[in-house]
């Protein structure tokens, strides 16, 4: 029988997440038998190669091509799971969101006191995804079927979570493996 | 007539003193009842409804509610728990809270009623409101967008400090804490040692130079949900 699927991505994160997740230490062999990986940067596979059973979404959405992104791991995955503060309430890039978007750019690449941009211009290339008005948690976006709340989560909780739903068992995380910070 | 009454909680029986709240009542026989706004040492407020319970089949604040005899108290209900669940998201969703660099995490009343309760995600969209940032005193600063509008430091600070150093001003969402001075904090009589900046249950007031001080582990909420020491029978601190 094929081993289970599992996918993941990181949109507007800090890959943070991602290093939990390996931070499963020697479990991570344990992952290797019971797991294929699929889309993900653990492998550098970049496209969808079939229907994926379990897919982590890292980050927010604060670009076009993060929502893209997300909207295709939906249609890929059978369970979706947000995994850390960004994906859940658009963490640390959601700090932009009390401050209009033409004001955030303007800080960056014209008025910053650090800023050293000799052509005066804010960058506008096509090849730039385009940024949305605001950071959006991702089940703003698509409908997320778990949340794995932390910044990162520990290491514990992805791996209680991953071992929980490969295995069809309820997802019920102990007091200690919920935590924002 | 007897000073001592008897009422239920879940079913349990308990025995009250006459002129007590249905949350002392429950303090005192060991019910943990959720609650924000409500302090040991302050007045009761009964702003935050998360301490509601459902007294006779209606609902009702238990920190502003007194006991009577006979009667019957639900606590523990799916009904509550929803309601409640839903007042702490929403708290969640209409402020800007950042657990991950909060000083107050892991001793955030709010963010511990949530682990309390399970909560993985808040379930309403986040509104990011635009709040105010007072660090214009030496040791002390206000983060509006941690605030719940508890109204714990405006009662602390007239109440217990004697100062009335805070008060709420605005209604609605536009309703917000306000310093009483010609601009902002620095121009008021706030001292570190008052019990205003002593008894926010978030991190919306304060004490520079000191966060980050317990180690992660360590800290309040760490191991144990919220209302644990009510529910093991001892004081609370």
């Amino acid at each position: 029988m094929a081993k289970p699927k599992v996918a993941t991505t990181s949109l507007c994160g800090c890959f943070g997440c991602h290093m939990s997740i390996l931070d499963i230490d020697d479990r991570i062999l344990k992952l290797v038998e019971l797991v294929d990986f699929d889309k993900s940067p653990i492998d550098d596979i970049k496209e969808f190669t079939g229907p994926v059973d379990i897919g982590l979404i890292e980050g927010g959405c604060a670009n076009e091509e993060n929502v893209r992104v997300l909207q295709d791991f939906r249609k890929h995955c059978k369970i979706l799971i947000s995994v850390g503060d960004c994906a859940i309430n658009g963490g640390i890039p959601a700090m932009r969101n009390m401050i209009p978007l033409k004001e955030c750019l303007e800080e960056a690449y014209l008025n910053g006191p650090t800023v050293h941009n000799p052509s005066g211009k804010i960058p506008n290339d096509v090849e730039i995804p385009l940024l949305l008005n605001k950071v959006y948690p991702a089940h703003e976006v698509v409908k997320i079927d778990y949340h794995l709340p932390g910044c990162p989560p520990p290491a514990d909780t992805i791996w209680e979570a991953l071992v929980a739903l490969l295995n069809n068992k309820q997802l019920d995380l102990p007091y200690e493996l919920i935590k924002y910070d | 007539m007897s000073d001592t009454i008897t009422l239920t909680i879940d079913g349990k029986e308990i025995t009250a003193k006459r002129g007590q709240t249905i949350l002392q009542a429950a303090d005192a026989a060991g019910i943990y009842i959720p609650r924000l706004c409500a302090h040991d040492d302050l007045s009761a407020h009964g702003s935050c409804r998360v301490c509601t319970v459902m007294v006779n089949g209606r609902p009702q604040a238990a920190c502003t509610q007194s006991v009577a005899d006979g009667m019957i108290v639900e606590n523990e209900s799916d009904q509550i728990r929803n309601i409640r669940r839903n007042l702490i998201d929403m708290l969640f969703v209409e402020g800007n809270h950042f657990c991950m660099f909060c000083e107050k995490s892991g001793n955030c009343e709010l963010q511990a009623l949530a682990y309390r309760f399970g909560i993985t995600a808040p379930k309403y969209p986040y509104l990011y409101p635009q709040r105010e940032l007072d660090a214009s005193h030496p040791d002390i600063f206000i983060d509006r967008n941690r605030c719940i509008l508890c109204g714990r430091c405006v009662r602390a600070s007239r109440d217990v400090d004697g100062k009335t150093v805070f008060e709420f001003v605005g209604r609605g969402a536009e309703k917000r804490v306000a310093v009483n001075a010609e601009a902002t904090l620095r121009d008021t009589k706030i001292a570190l040692t008052d019990k205003a900046v002593d008894v926010c249950p978030v991190g919306a007031i304060i004490i520079k130079r000191v966060g980050y001080k317990v180690p992660v582990g360590q800290r309040l909420y760490d191991h144990e949900p919220i209302g644990s020491n009510i529910e093991k029978g001892a004081k609370k601190g």
